[in-house]
């Protein structure tokens, strides 16, 4: 059968239809939760959210270090500590979860460790069991630890073989040098050397409830999951507090520093600046500025190097959080030959939004996705318990997310352009750029404001 | 052990004059709708000449149409809260939105709009090639292991076009479409009779029944492709084929089998799905325990259904895939042993009803999970349907699961034979510079 053609395909009779209104808004019902701090310093955050017949689980530990060592033996311990204990061995933890549904993992960066998992919820108290076994009586034995030396090892030589692991690597030298914070991922050479007394020695100083916070979300009763915590976790105790992250330095604007990757066919564009965290009353603006530059599909940046000019598949600029602050990062991956012309869009972009502020359309159309996302992604247990951890890491709780939507409601289009005008000025940025530098240095240099090899 | 709870989920059906199948499923426990639309046609169906065409179409069919300008879809998803995307399979291709439900309606105006009247342009076209081209990028030519085993393994399992060619597609290739393969390839698979549309979440049953005849009734029915049989027999020795990766830092191995086809029963191959578990789900699973932990043979190593992870996500024929990552000090053969040795292990007596008990809970437990987040729920009865014709499987999968005996594991076990599979063996290979395909 002969086909259509794409002009007669893309006609009716009929013509163009308009678009349907919105039906009436549905106000999320704010779910039953307890939010309490027990005797042991930790923070307990359970919500009942019954539409599946599991449970959730995050316990987030701050897990500050300085030393050089600190990054090694911490991923060293976050890779053991659910691998044996005085009752079980690492098969026996790993069946008791099964045996409910269960799963639980472990995992550290320069601020939290992080135990998250999750199961049926009639095997809560099971979940909970084997979390303050851990917790109480890790064993870290001696071929348990050399194992899992030995596979970090092979993952980090694996990880850093990926192009966004070199980049993050690279801006966090970028922005911070020598800070703990840039140190996300340990040298091989420091994990050769973590022994099963060091790990030990790091679980009994910083493996502790003091400013913890532990969020259940899932198809529990609140009062009863806090009370089943508080009588599984009550050996759970520590003279002393969790040990906090040092204070990051505020980021300043500068040069980009082009680093080179060999046989690189892509480039990483990775640009970070100064941003005010979730508390700061400037906060909700910002969010919608920041959705307005490149923060989701319909924004200017998208727009221009993505659906405009084919420089990139993906791009996105974020908010990074961290316990006391929070930064912006603009991250696009390009073609060696696009990479020089998507950085000058970027820059242009970023002062566009200083000089052509966001009008009322687009204050709005941002607004609206904030709000629809954050609903869309607290509908799921995961994602509920997930927003909720993280907000509790910097002193928020559940009436922050449930009073946001009104927040961003009263944003006005005026507050919008101040907050883009202070914070996305092109000077403001710094970073990285990752590539074949041989193919970049020309026209980079020739752009200038990047630092070459 | 624990029960397996069995939830329930509300499942209406409707089907409109022009052929379009619609599946209902409310769920008010959110104010959120999903909406998705499968179109049956995925990679598997695209002409030779013409690899990574059923994706590049699929992003052209964000670019506009007859009410649309170029960007409307997104902006109109986006400004009402919402979020969407698409995705090509081997055998469909599906979009989705999800959204405040005050926003369903739109929903079904922008997916009706595209599947009546797409707006396909040079312009949009040309455009839309740079941003696959980049994905491509992104996602295989600048990374170690790119395509692994999705692209990688199937070639060498595989003989036929449809069954062993990329689906992301050779650049030139992609540079070579034109327009009029577009508008031929959507008059063939794009009519309404071709597709199922979900609806889940929160609506109340009669009201979005009726706004879906509001807005698909005019789509005009086409004729329906009669959908190619794909089948071709299964290896009749091993055929290994090594791969050089110059940015890959360790070895890696992919071995890949034939699944049973899922229309000759969906037990047959829900005791892969099992069998995938006793393998690689947890440390106490068999080859975790066996190669990662107790001889250190692997860094990592898994096993699974389908190419691309979910159950029963492909019609016949479909692949069962052992991946494992090594250190380089362990030789490749070795690896291979080892799993070969568990297997006949299972193969001859099966999992213990213990081991049994806790990998269907935890399978039943992940799906419950996965389908707690409502897209992807709208995604899997869409798709249940499309290849199927069976969204219930979204609810009677884990019973079916709680079913399976020991035999039937031990069976499928036994059916992966080492004289009908593929070995991909992918080895760190210096070079000087990585290579644009």
């Amino acid at each position: 059968m002969r086909h259509r053609s794409a002009e007669q395909i893309g006609r009716t009779e009929l013509g163009p239809r308009p678009l349907p209104p919105l039906g009436p808004p549905r106000i999320p019902i704010a779910p039953s939760a307890v939010d309490t701090v027990l005797d042991s310093g930790l923070r307990v955050i359970a919500v009942r959210r019954p539409a599946v017949p599991m449970v959730e689980l995050h316990l987030e530990i701050p897990f500050g270090g300085t030393q050089r060592t600190h990054p090694a033996r911490a991923e060293v311990l976050a890779m053991t500590l659910l691998r044996g204990t005085q009752r079980r061995d690492r098969f026996d933890i790993d069946k008791v979860l099964a045996a409910v549904g269960g799963d639980l993992s472990a995992g550290v960066d320069p601020e939290h460790l992080s135990v998250s998992g999750s199961a049926l919820a009639s095997g809560l108290d099971v979940v909970l069991d084997v979390l303050g076994d851990a917790l109480t009586s890790a064993s870290y034995a001696t071929a348990e630890v050399a194992r899992e030396r030995d596979r970090l090892v092979e993952r980090l030589t694996m990880n850093r073989s990926q192009p966004q692991v070199i980049a993050r690597e690279a801006l966090q030298r970028r922005r911070y040098g020598d800070h703990p914070f840039a140190r996300e991922w340990p040298e091989a050479d420091d994990v050769a050397g973590v022994t099963p007394a060091a790990v030990r020695a790091l679980h009994r100083r910083s493996v502790v409830p003091g400013g913890a916070v532990l969020v259940m979300v899932g198809d529990i009763v609140p009062a009863s999951a806090v009370e089943a915590v508080a009588t599984v976790l009550a050996d759970w105790r520590s003279d002393h507090p969790a040990v906090e992250l040092t204070a990051l330095p505020e980021l300043t604007g500068g040069d980009l520093q082009l680093v080179h990757r060999e046989g690189a066919v892509q480039s990483q564009l990775r640009l970070s600046a100064q941003a005010v965290s979730r508390n700061h009353e400037r906060y909700p603006a910002l969010q919608v500025a920041n959705l307005v530059f490149g923060g989701y599909f319909s924004s200017r940046w998208v727009e221009n190097i993505r659906e405009d000019k084919g420089y990139t598949y993906a791009a996105h600029c974020g908010f990074e959080f961290t316990r006391h602050g929070a930064t912006l990062i603009a991250e696009a991956d390009t073609a060696s030959e696009a990479t020089a012309a998507a950085l000058l869009e970027t820059r242009y972009e970023l002062g566009r939004l200083v000089v052509v502020p966001p009008d009322d359309s687009e204050v709005d159309s941002a607004r609206q996705y904030a709000i629809g996302s954050l609903t869309i992604a607290t509908s799921s247990q995961r994602g509920l318990a997930g927003h909720l951890a993280t907000l509790a890491t910097l002193g928020l709780n559940l009436d922050w997310l449930l009073t946001h939507t009104s927040r961003l409601q009263a944003v006005t289009t005026g507050q919008v352009a101040e907050a883009a005008a202070e914070f996305f000025a092109p000077t403001r940025f710094t970073g990285v750029v990752v590539g074949d530098g041989k193919r970049l240095a020309d026209p980079l240099a020739a752009l200038g404001g990047v630092e070459l090899p | 052990m624990s029960r397996i709870p069995s939830p329930t989920v509300e499942l209406h059906r409707e089907t409109l004059s022009n052929g379009l199948r619609v599946v209902l499923s409310p769920d008010q426990s959110a104010p959120v709708v999903a909406v998705g639309v499968h179109y049956d046609v995925g990679f598997r169906s695209e002409p030779e000449g013409r690899t990574g065409f059923a994706h590049l179409f699929e992003h052209l069919m964000f670019q506009g149409s007859e009410s649309l300008e170029k960007l409307a879809h997104f902006r109109y998803v986006q400004s009402s809260g919402g979020s969407f995307n698409g995705s090509t399979h081997p055998d469909y291709t599906n979009y989705f939105e999800v959204l405040p439900s005050a926003a369903l309606e739109r929903a079904l105006f922008l997916e009706a709009d595209r599947m009546r009247a797409p707006r396909i342009t040079a312009e949009n076209l040309r455009n839309q090639v740079d941003v696959v081209k980049e994905e491509i990028r992104l996602n295989v030519l600048n990374r170690p292991y790119g395509g692994f085993p999705w692209i990688t393994l199937p070639p060498v399992l595989y003989d036929t076009f449809p069954n062993a060619h990329n689906g992301y597609g050779d650049f030139s290739e992609l540079e070579a479409a034109t327009v009029d393969d577009c508008a031929a390839f959507f008059d063939a698979y794009y009519a309404p009779g071709n597709a199922v549309i979900t609806i889940c979440g929160d609506f109340q049953v009669d009201a979005a029944i009726e706004l879906v005849h509001r807005h698909f009734d005019d789509v005009p029915g086409r004729p329906v492709p009669v959908r190619p049989s794909f089948a071709e027999p299964p290896p009749d020795r091993e055929r290994r084929h090594d791969q050089p990766d110059p940015l890959a830092p360790l070895p890696a191995l992919a071995i890949g089998y034939r699944l049973p086809d899922p229309t000759a029963g969906f037990d047959g191959y829900l005791a892969y799905e099992m069998l995938a578990a006793v393998l690689s789900d947890g440390d106490s699973s068999r080859l975790e325990q066996r190669l990662v932990h107790t001889d250190a043979l692997a860094t990592d190593i898994g096993a699974r259904c389908g190419l691309f992870g979910a159950p029963l996500d492909a019609r016949d024929p479909d692949t069962f895939t052992i991946t494992a990552v090594h250190p380089s000090t362990v030789d490749v053969n070795r690896v291979i042993e080892a799993t070969d040795e568990e297997i006949a292990r299972l193969a001859a007596d099966g999992p213990d009803s213990d081991e049994l008990a806790r990998i269907t809970a935890r399978w039943a437990a992940t799906l419950f999970r996965e389908h707690d987040r409502l897209v992807s729920r709208t995604m899997a009865i869409g798709a249940f349907e499309l290849l199927h014709g069976r969204a219930e499987l979204v609810t009677e999968l884990p019973v079916m699961v709680a079913a399976m005996g020991a035999e039937q594991i031990a069976n499928a076990a036994a059916a992966l034979r080492p004289d009908s599979r593929a070995v991909l063996i992918v080895q760190p290979a210096p070079s000087a510079a990585g290579q644009e395909a």
